[in-house]
């Protein structure tokens, strides 16, 4: 019942997800952070099996940083996504898989905005817009008619809203809010929280 | 392995021996080496030669002949206000149908700045978090400081991912007190760990809540908190029946915990029926 969102602009990506942490039908945390800062131009969104989320972040995170290091430069987006990928892909085939589904947003210098949208069973897919869970079923289609690849900052935070705004009003699952991060050449921005507006009809 | 065949435990001699086979190792060093590279780690001990993972089911499934059934049931509550953190769980001990209990510590007092509360396996609960206790006092020792509680939640909730999967159960609440003041986090066998300011755990933690955020406000005095954690655990002792006893309570503060009080939920029942009766 988590929700992750992306969406890529001409500079920069967008992305947001539920603040919400559930044990069964009790909500433990009502301001959970499901955002993990791979690098400085880099987010990772995970949700997915509790305990796999925070280690297999955690444990991508520091490979990043080590290559760093160890290189003197950074996985790009793409790269970082494939390393990613290939990591979740190797476990899923050990007795521990890690039950991860994800969203990348990152900047690259040559490449510009990119988002990668990723599954437990380690499929990875660059999209210009993507939507983990259950949210999904409400708000692809309104990304779908509203989607333009030349939208600006101001219009894609527009176009979450209306999403988020259709998750309030059609899904039965309470979504109160959501975590807003920007991804764009200045680095990640945090945008704060983003609260369903009340319904007008 | 008379109690591995009664529970149905399959090894995988067979698997192994064809493994070493396709390997072409089967000189005895070799072998062994094999072995070590297919179960064994450096970090943790599990049995050789049993896929623990799939031998799970005849543990855990309903109809399965094996007549080990593991003990859920509890309510336990913490949360953090403006004195420090408050502790509260209660005391009974379930299996089955059966009150197996009703004075267990479900406070696991792991030094004199930290606690640990127990919901699941009581094995696993007192186990880990004496475990625990063993980490927290060598990075004392190695560190001439005291251990975060962050650090130490980090330290349960790194272990019990190691087990993942292979049947341990336990809801934990580390409560502590470091240089960044009271601390409060919630680790599971999931492994799963998140800070908040207030959480309660096990099968009457719904009712607890209930009364927990009714009655919760930052600027608590002392006394207030102590009602307010004795309530939650009545109530949740008054709606599930998997809880009951006595309320223990406990306070965190800069210096360290302190046992409130211990109060048979009779008592506790007996007085809030007064206090209404008087108010109306």
């Amino acid at each position: 019942m988590e929700c992750l969102i992306g969406l890529q602009g001409k500079d920069f990506v967008l992305v947001a997800s539920d603040t919400m942490s559930a044990r069964s039908i009790v909500s433990m945390k009502q301001d959970q952070d499901k955002m993990f800062p791979l690098s400085d131009k880099l987010l990772m969104l995970v949700c997915g099996e509790s305990g796999d989320t925070a280690q297999f972040a955690e444990y991508i995170a520091k490979n990043i940083q080590l290559y760093k290091m160890r290189n003197g430069y950074e996985l790009s987006p793409s790269a970082a996504a494939n390393f990613t990928r290939k990591q979740l892909a190797d476990a899923l085939r050990s007795q521990t898989p890690y039950q991860v589904n994800l969203l990348l947003a990152g900047y690259d210098k040559e490449d510009g905005p990119g988002l990668f949208y990723m599954d437990y069973l380690a499929s990875l897919n660059k999209v210009p817009f993507g939507v983990h869970g259950y949210g999904g079923f409400f708000s692809l289609s309104v990304m779908d008619r509203f989607y333009r690849k030349d939208i600006t900052q101001p219009e894609a935070m527009k176009l979450l809203q209306q999403c988020i705004d259709e998750l309030s009003k059609r899904f039965i699952v309470n979504m109160s809010s959501f975590n807003v991060r920007m991804v764009s050449k200045d680095g990640i921005q945090n945008l704060g929280v983003i609260k369903p507006q009340p319904a007008s009809v | 392995m008379a109690l591995g065949s009664i529970c149905g435990l399959q090894t995988m001699t067979k698997l192994n021996s064809s493994l070493r086979e396709n390997c072409n190792l089967l000189n005895s060093q070799d072998s062994a080496f094999v072995n070590e590279a297919i179960y064994g780690s450096e970090n943790f001990v599990t049995p050789r030669d049993i896929d623990i993972l799939s031998n799970q089911k005849n543990l855990t499934d309903k109809d399965s002949n094996v007549k080990i059934h593991f003990d859920h049931g509890t309510t336990t509550l913490a949360f953090k206000f403006k004195h420090g953190v408050i502790v509260a769980v209660d005391s009974r001990a379930t299996a089955g149908p059966y009150i197996a209990s009703q004075t267990v510590k479900k406070v696991i007092e792991i030094n004199p700045y930290l606690l640990g509360t127990m919901a699941g396996g009581a094995a696993d609960c007192s186990f880990w978090e004496r475990h625990l206790a063993k980490e927290c006092r060598l990075h004392e020792l190695r560190n001439k400081e005291r251990i975060s509680v962050a650090a130490a939640s980090k330290l349960l909730a790194n272990t019990v991912y190691n087990y993942k999967g292979m049947g341990l159960s336990m809801g934990t609440m580390i409560v502590g007190w470091d240089k960044k003041g009271p601390g409060l986090y919630y680790v599971d066998s999931d492994g799963e760990r998140m800070k908040n300011n207030m959480f309660s755990v096990g099968s009457g933690s719904t009712y607890a809540y209930g009364v927990l955020d009714s009655g919760y406000k930052w600027n608590l005095s002392v006394e207030e908190a102590y009602d307010l954690g004795k309530r939650a655990i009545y109530h949740a002792t008054h709606r599930d029946a998997y809880s009951g006893g006595v309320v223990n309570l406990y306070h965190m503060k800069e210096s360290g915990w302190i046992k409130v009080s211990q109060t048979d939920v009779k008592e506790l029942h007996y007085q809030y029926q007064e206090e209404k009766s008087r108010r109306r």
